[in-house]
């Protein structure tokens, strides 16, 4: 019982890092990938054709 | 957790990024350079003569700070991708499923679907010069699908049992079923055989980049977490 409860404290503590990491994530995919400013865009036109990202 | 999580992600995504770079170079960068040849009108294809297949194309590295932005940029893009696969990592270690460098491979194969092959099968890499619609509406369906298809991994990877894999399956179809945002009418000056080229080439690239980030993010999330125990 007592293993029951740490188990699923250590669980609950560690979802909230990985929470926030896959934000960071998806923010650092959406800036490389997504944002069309044109500095942005050109400087990442390359990369995001080839890795089938919709560009222009 | 959180400085563990990043630190694997960051020496994963580096590495994967800068080798998914190098394979740019050498497969897919010359389809692209080639292709441009038609975007700009230079070459024209099914113009009054017929056009070679091996034209003479810049050299490697022609343009250095566009190839400098290249490698900055992929690395930036797979370090994207580690931070989120790495935090899920820990997510399954919690749930008690090993994080192996083995494992990793087939985590790295998982993210290739969801992020590349997913959202390609409908919106295909596409070859400069292509006819496009709308960005915005693209950009929302490609979300759109990597979210579904993210989600179906997890489940397929994790759900063991038969509806979360009949669920999988929906979530895997749906988007395309849906259907993509489609041009209006075709204005591609590029010839099939390269538009073909570059998707499969684009395909290959990630597939590897992807398996290899996996493998990795794997490696590195176990020797930091070896690590971290030995400090406690």
């Amino acid at each position: 019982m007592t293993t029951k409860t740490l188990k699923a404290s250590a669980t609950g503590s560690a979802i909230l890092p990985a929470l926030f990491a896959v934000i960071l994530g998806l923010g650092i995919v959406t800036l490389a990938g997504h944002v069309q400013a044109s500095a942005l865009h050109d400087a990442a036109h390359d990369v995001r054709h080839a890795t089938g990202f919709p560009c222009h | 957790m959180f400085s563990r999580i990043l630190t694997s992600a960051l020496f994963a995504g580096a590495a994967a990024g800068l080798i998914a770079a190098l394979l740019q170079f050498l497969f897919v960068q010359p389809v692209l350079l080639h292709a441009e040849l038609y975007e700009t009108g230079e070459l024209v294809h099914f113009g009054a003569e017929a056009v070679s297949a091996q034209p003479d194309l810049p050299g490697m590295f022609a343009d250095p700070m566009r190839d400098a932005l290249t490698v900055v940029f992929a690395m930036l893009t797979y370090t994207g991708y580690a931070v989120v696969m790495v935090a899920l990592m820990s997510v399954a270690e919690g749930m008690g499923h090993a994080v192996t460098a083995r494992a990793g491979l087939l985590w790295g194969l998982a993210g290739f679907i969801t992020f590349h092959f997913a959202p390609g099968l409908s919106l295909a890499p596409e070859v400069p010069g292509v006819s496009y619609t709308d960005i915005t509406a693209r950009q929302i369906w490609w979300t759109a699908t990597v979210a579904a298809a993210g989600i179906a991994m997890w489940l397929i990877a994790f759900g063991g049992n038969l509806m979360a894999y009949g669920a999988a399956a929906l979530l895997l179809m749906a988007p395309h079923l849906i259907g993509a945002p489609e041009p209006d009418s075709f204005a591609g000056p590029v010839p099939t055989e390269l538009g073909a080229l570059f998707a499969a080439r684009a395909f290959g690239v990630g597939m590897a980049a992807w398996v290899l980030l996996g493998g990795f993010a794997g490696y590195f999330w176990q020797t930091e977490s070896k690590r971290a125990e030995a400090h406690a």
